[in-house]
């Protein structure tokens, strides 16, 4: 008895508290509500499955409970009964994962007219490269990598020259175009991830992954790193701001190119402890101070 | 010529079989005892022992989740320490140990109607190079740096670098050596189950009248040994980029600002390697459990298990299936996004076995005749944390789903709740079903309902609510989420209370460790039988059961193992040892 109503209240609370509960995904600022749209599908589905079979199970422990006298029924199988039910649990597998896959081709399949932006992980800090006026984005390799080129850019490279490169301050996007994010890191794993545009991926030293998504309202958005990626993983914090077309314009002119940064008299840099002379550890405190003061 | 005299150390032929493995003393009858209900107990009590450290370890972190900033002991070094640590014991030195070391070697012999494994001196030496695993993975506590802070997943590069706690130090190298070991150990052990359960069943046990707990724990073993190898070359290839500078997982990389000397490995390569094995092993803990609460539910329900064939074939074909599902563990890993449509099919298809074997449990229970012992309680209560658990998955299984929730809190809610509420519900039920076989008396009721119902509602309330904090977008593997502009007031009122019930929870624990060993003297006697249950294990002539199983004579199977409340028998249960025409047995004709 006391059992069974149990069995109903853990359905009725958890429904209730899905219901009722504060804590929802935050208002979305990308394309990607497709996404929001197959979670909702799937609580739906798996949202009946569950109340059904823990209701079912209530009732059986309500109505077949032990009593004295009772005997059970002796139905090793029932054929029918089984294949019915897993007809209907394929339908509704299907039903989840078609929309599921729909919506994959698209995040996949990146749009021709996006834009590349660049996103450079290294613990514990974001960086950004933009293209320059010429569209394009100059190679790149972690070998390359020094303090005064932090993000490794192959200066042969023509197409690097004139590429924008924001170390270690916030990404500015504008609203409404499509951009496709290259995301590389120079250390270890990371993953690129904003809440609230749905969007994440793992950012692989030695490998460009990418996602895509087009920003639809202005706002400042934080950047989390989503890949445990050393004991400075939570402080691994970012800004995207989501400008209008002027605004954007306007920060865009502030930043300086690849070529600017790498003359002569500019090589000042964040990092001015000379790698290899000081102990890694007293390196990595070093490192987690200047993060936490951002 | 030469002549050939046996010599005193080798017995006559004569000799019973049984005879050999037969202790003479106490330390081969308690320490180095080749019998599986020795080890069986001795791989139980070692994994029990690992399990309490990682519960304690689950308090620290919920200390920090739920009071930030409060303890000043834990740094975020020592909480990555204590996730790594708490997540690598549940799964491996607890859960896999614990169902196939613990449950594997007491009820393989038992339940097919053998004497024992059939190499036992093999089987005494898995368990001891178990303990020397957990005891290499202990020593990580105390080595310079403290164990590796790289989470349970290892993965490189980080796992082997500084700024990762261990990752320059001893951790986690103490951490691959421990795990190769483990699955030397293991792969000992599982030959054994495997070979036992092909081979020395006893005349009658056809492998269709098998009780679904030998199915499970059968398959989950025969998995094991096909998927512990991915791991173990992981591990291997891992030690070499640390120890010796190769550069298997190990791009070109700059760490704190100076080129290090590695170049041209694959950091992915290993997240495949570990998924390889990290997929099935969710099965090798899942398996066992679903065999073995079948089994209880059809036992105290008093009604045969609905669809026996049914569910033997959906154990085979989730356990083949979960080979070609690790890399839905990868979706946002920067992997060939198409892998993407390959593996959400099959892990979609892969919910259609596992929802006929929850369908089969409910219907086992319908027109059954319920008894809510202690066992039967943990059995409903796994049924209702797997189905919660069991459907979150087709959300972080379904590719684009995943992308928001993956690496959130939401993840966590979800596998804990499916292999590690689930499995270890099952865990509890087993041990109130089986110790009056191993002792001879009963646990204590009145504390097994207080540790049942702490347990179940605690765990849920844990579990469930955690999944709204994955959908806020929380990440995962965060020392403190107070930075964060996603993070509200009442999302870490949730954590505080998360916290709190993880030590009630922590605390039925306790007193259920107290009624295992108070129970041990002054538990009521149980008698042999005391379920009234139907497999061979409570057909011995004596309990607990001594060396060799069985009396002078092995028992004869004639029948399934769910013949219950068959019409026309006197007694709602006939043991698979009885001949006769009652309910003919159900196995495939």
């Amino acid at each position: 008895m006391a059992v069974a109503l149990v069995l109903v209240l853990v359905v009725v609370g958890s429904v209730l508290f899905h219901l009722l509960s504060p804590w929802w995904w935050t208002p979305i600022a990308s394309n990607w509500d497709y996404i929001d749209h197959t979670i909702i599908i799937t609580f739906w589905i798996t949202g009946v499955v569950f109340a059904a079979v823990v209701l079912f199970m209530a009732y059986c422990v309500f109505r077949f409970r032990h009593r004295e006298g009772n005997r059970a029924a002796y139905e090793p199988e029932n054929k029918r009964l089984e294949s019915w039910l897993t007809i209907v649990t394929a339908v509704g597998v299907t039903a989840l994962l078609v929309p599921g896959l729909f919506v994959w081709s698209r995040f996949v399949n990146v749009p021709s007219d996006a834009t590349e932006v660049e996103v450079v992980g290294q613990q514990w800090q974001w960086s950004f490269r933009l293209p320059g006026k010429d569209g394009k984005l100059g190679t790149s390799d972690t070998s390359n990598v020094s303090a005064e080129n932090p993000l490794g850019v192959i200066a042969s490279d023509p197409n690097g020259q004139d590429d924008v490169v924001v170390e270690a301050a916030d990404l500015h996007l504008p609203v409404g175009k499509p951009v496709k994010m290259l995301l590389r890191s120079i250390d270890v794993l990371h993953d690129f991830y904003v809440p609230e545009f749905r969007a994440k991926m793992d950012m692989i030293p030695g490998s460009v992954t990418y996602f895509w998504f087009t920003p639809t309202r202005t706002g400042t958005f934080q950047v989390l790193c989503a890949e445990l990626c050393g004991q400075g993983h939570p402080l691994m914090n970012g800004v995207v701001m989501v400008d209008t077309q002027e605004d954007y314009v306007a920060w865009l002119g502030e930043q300086q190119t690849f070529a600017q940064l790498s003359a002569p008299q500019q090589t000042g840099s964040a990092d001015p402890a000379p790698a290899g002379t000081v102990a890694p550890g007293s390196r990595i405190s070093a490192k987690l101070e200047t993060v936490e003061a951002r | 010529m030469v002549d050939i005299t046996p010599a005193d150390a080798v017995p006559p032929a004569e000799v019973g079989e049984m005879e050999l493995y037969h202790p003479h003393s106490w330390w081969t009858k308690y320490v180095f005892s080749q019998d599986a209900k020795v080890i069986a107990i001795q791989y139980s009590a070692t994994a029990t022992a690992i399990g309490m450290v990682a519960l304690v370890l689950s308090w620290l972190m919920r200390l920090q989740l739920g009071f930030p900033g409060t303890f000043d002991f834990i740094t975020p070094e020592a909480y990555y320490q204590f996730i790594t640590m708490h997540g690598m014991i549940m799964v491996i030195y607890l859960l896999t140990a614990l169902f196939l070391g613990g449950f594997g070697n007491y009820l393989i012999p038992l339940m097919v109607g053998a004497r024992d494994m059939v190499f036992p001196y093999v089987n005494m030496l898995s368990y001891w190079i178990y303990l020397l695993a957990v005891l290499v993975l202990v020593s990580s506590f105390f080595a310079p740096g403290g164990p590796t802070g790289a989470g349970w997943t290892l993965y490189p590069p980080q796992a082997i670098m500084t700024g990762t706690p261990g990752g320059q130090d001893w951790g986690i190298i103490l951490m691959l050596v421990s795990l190769i070991l483990f699955i030397i150990g293991f792969t000992m052990g599982g030959l054994n189950y495997v070979v036992t359960v092909l081979q020395a069943r006893t005349r009658g046990m056809t492998l269709m009248r098998l009780p679904l707990t030998v199915w499970g724990i059968f398959t989950a073993t025969v998995m094991a040994l096909l998927a512990f190898p991915a791991l173990f070359v992981a591990c291997v290839m891992m030690l070499f980029d640390r120890a010796l500078g190769t550069s298997f997982f190990m791009p070109a990389i700059v760490e704190m600002g100076e080129q290090l000397q590695h170049s041209g490995g694959s950091p992915i390569l290993f997240q495949h390697l570990f998924w390889f094995f990290g997929h099935p092993e969710v099965y090798i803990v899942a398996l066992p459990a679903f065999g073995i609460v079948s089994d209880l539910i059809s036992t105290h329900a008093r009604k045969n298990i609905f669809g026996y064939r049914m569910m033997v074939w959906a154990i085979v074909g989730i356990g083949a299936l979960s080979f070609v599902v690790w890399a839905h563990h990868m979706y946002v890993s920067g992997m060939h996004p198409y892998f993407g449509f390959f593996f959400a099919t099959t892990t979609l298809i892969i919910a259609v076995p596992t929802a006929i074997k929850v369908y089969n449990w409910v219907l086992t229970l319908w027109r059954g005749d319920i008894h809510l012992t202690i066992p039967m309680l943990f059995a409903l209560a796994f049924i209702v944390t797997f189905v919660n658990g069991g459907l979150t998955g087709l959300f972080l299984g379904n590719v684009v789903v995943d992308v928001p929730l993956s690496d959130t809190m939401f993840v966590v809610a979800h596998f804990h709740m499916v292999m590690g509420v689930a499995p270890i519900l099952v865990i509890f039920g087993a041990i109130y079903h089986w110790y009056p076989k191993v002792t001879g008396r009963m646990l204590n009721e009145t504390l097994g309902q207080f540790h049942f119902w702490v347990t179940f509602l605690g765990a849920y309330l844990i579990f469930f609510p955690m999944h709204y904090l994955g959908l806020v977008g929380l990440p995962r593997r965060y020392a403190e989420l107070t930075d964060m502009t996603i993070m509200t007031d009442s999302a870490h009122h949730l954590n505080s209370f998360i916290s709190i019930m993880a030590f009630m929870v922590g605390f039925a624990q306790l007193v259920f460790l107290f009624n295992l060993i108070w129970s041990i003297r002054h538990g009521r006697e149980a008698g042999g039988n005391p379920w009234r249950a139907t497999t061979l294990e409570w057909q011995t002539s004596e309990t607990p059961p001594v060396h060799g199983n069985f009396g002078k004579e092995l028992p004869i199977v004639y029948r399934w193992a769910y013949d219950y409340s068959v019409p026309g028998a006197k007694e709602d249960f006939i043991p698979q040892n009885v001949p006769g025409s009652f309910g003919t047995s159900k196995e495939s004709a």
